[in-house]
């Protein structure tokens, strides 16, 4: 079966420190891949390489078996229209409305009229529970809530892969709930998407695969079962039971 | 007493002069707008020839006095290239060329002072740049250029009084040609200063209106 989404070989040097190392990865129908690693292990930087808002200096993207040819803009306008990207901090656009912010991309990119992308932007903003927020600003929007609209715009898109770079760390700890529901419903739902994060609970139940990151290498590569086993001598592990200690503290602190 | 008959008889010859000043800095301004917004943009988003073009033009224009400006273009340029300009359009279009390098600048603030995120939330969703910079980045740097582009306006208001030298008949050159004649210089200078006055003060109102109009519902300041 032809993997929906390749990258093969990608490197990335920015003066002389490698960010990443010859990295390859495929993404399949239904799969959940979840990148871990230490803070600049590369993750954050290796999903900007996939859709080419970082453009690596070596390797290649294929969507669908296609290659992409990075060189031309069509081409990867193609490529990110099929690759919906969900980022830290949102990035939502500060002047436009929850609405406009789902229905600017469907009339520019996907040409539809302002009717038919607000019909679809509402359908959105519904599945990620919003529906009521429609005509608010992101200033007007909590962190969760911002990146529901997030989703909700990247979704409307209909991306055949989401890639998603730590979706819930920049959240006060009580709104974290809010959007990994929403993550977990998608998921649920099949859409494959790689995903930066450290939810371990959301990582041990849906995870298809954990890639653990270091100095720009995946390191280790198998199910969260294999690489989380209790007794497992794995890094995975052993950075997981770290941050586990981490969060235990904090939480009793 | 004769001073303000003075001033009463030639009022309307001088508010004439007025519209004028309003004309030529309204239209300076706008020339200004469009030649520094496109400035602006080549200037954070062109490759490095372009970027040096702009940074030339740019330098040229903020390094020439704009009396000399004045003077190079309508006694010089304009003449040699054989284009027959009235003194009032020949004025404008130098303020215009002007103050489209200064005001390439606020817009070039701006625009840098944006969140990198925006620009490559909207490439995430497939946008071209071109469909970004207009749908993203202007409407969000232009809100932000407001309070700086209103200093631009009153300076240009103000340079616009050089324009007298070329023979550009607005409030300075009226209110000067008046006092010569009748001799009561400072009543007709305090009115010309008087009617600047009064164009800094109508301008910077419709531009604080202008920003409380477009302000961003919890993002700005209310102002």
């Amino acid at each position: 079966m032809t993997a929906l989404l390749s990258v093969k070989n990608i490197s990335l040097t920015l003066g002389n420190r490698k960010i990443l190392d010859n990295v390859s990865l495929d993404i399949h129908a239904g799969e959940l891949k979840v990148l871990i690693g230490p803070s600049g292990a590369g993750k954050s930087t290796l999903l900007q390489c996939i859709n080419h808002l970082i453009p690596p200096n070596e390797g290649e993207i294929y969507l669908e078996g296609k290659k992409i040819n990075t060189q031309s803009n069509a081409e990867l306008c193609h490529l990110r229209q099929n690759v919906g990207m969900i980022f830290q901090d949102f990035n939502l656009f500060d002047h436009l409305t929850a609405l406009d912010n789902i229905c600017l991309a469907l009339i520019k990119v996907h040409k539809l009229s302002k009717h038919e992308a607000q019909k679809r932007a509402r359908k959105e903003l519904e599945r990620v529970g919003l529906a009521n927020r429609a005509g608010l600003y992101p200033a007007q929007l909590s962190g969760g809530q911002k990146q529901r609209v997030a989703i909700a715009r990247a979704l409307a898109m209909q991306p055949k892969i989401l890639l998603l770079d730590e979706p819930t760390s920049a959240l006060d700890p009580e709104l974290v709930g809010e959007v990994m529901t929403v993550i977990q419903d998608l998921a649920r739902g099949g859409m494959p998407m790689i995903m930066a994060t450290h939810q371990m609970d959301f990582v041990r139940s849906l995870a298809t695969e954990v890639l653990f990151m270091e100095h720009g290498v995946i390191i280790e590569k198998d199910t969260p079962k294999v690489l989380l086993a209790e007794g497992a001598k794995t890094r995975t592990l052993d950075f997981c039971t770290k941050l586990n200690i981490i969060t235990n503290t904090s939480n009793e602190g | 007493m004769e001073t303000i008959k003075t001033i009463i008889i030639n009022l309307p010859y001088i508010l004439e002069g007025t519209y004028i000043t309003v004309l030529l800095v309204v239209g300076a301004l706008a020339l200004g707008f469009c030649i520094g917004v496109p400035l602006a943009v080549l200037q954070v988003y062109g490759n490095n020839f372009i970027r040096r073009i702009v940074g030339l033009y740019v330098w040229f224009f903020r390094g020439v006095p704009i009396l000399l400006l004045l003077f190079l273009f309508y006694f010089g340029l304009f003449n040699v290239i054989g284009l027959n300009l009235d003194a009032l359009t020949a004025s404008g279009l130098v303020l215009g060329l002007a103050s489209s390098a200064y005001q390439s600048q606020i817009f070039r603030g701006s625009i840098q002072s944006l969140p990198l995120g925006q620009f490559k939330a909207g490439s995430a969703l497939g946008m071209t740049d071109g469909q970004i910079i207009k749908n993203v980045i202007l409407p969000q740097a232009l809100r932000l250029s407001i309070p700086g582009w209103s200093n631009e306006f009153s300076i240009l208001l103000k340079d616009s009084a050089l324009c007298f030298a070329v023979g550009a008949s607005e409030i300075m050159a009226r209110a000067h040609f008046v006092a010569s004649r009748t001799y009561e210089y400072l009543p007709l200078y305090i009115t010309a200063g008087f009617l600047y006055f009064l164009i800094t003060l109508v301008g910077i109102r419709i531009l604080r209106s202008v920003e409380r109009r477009f302000a961003i519902p919890g993002y700005t300041l209310s102002v």
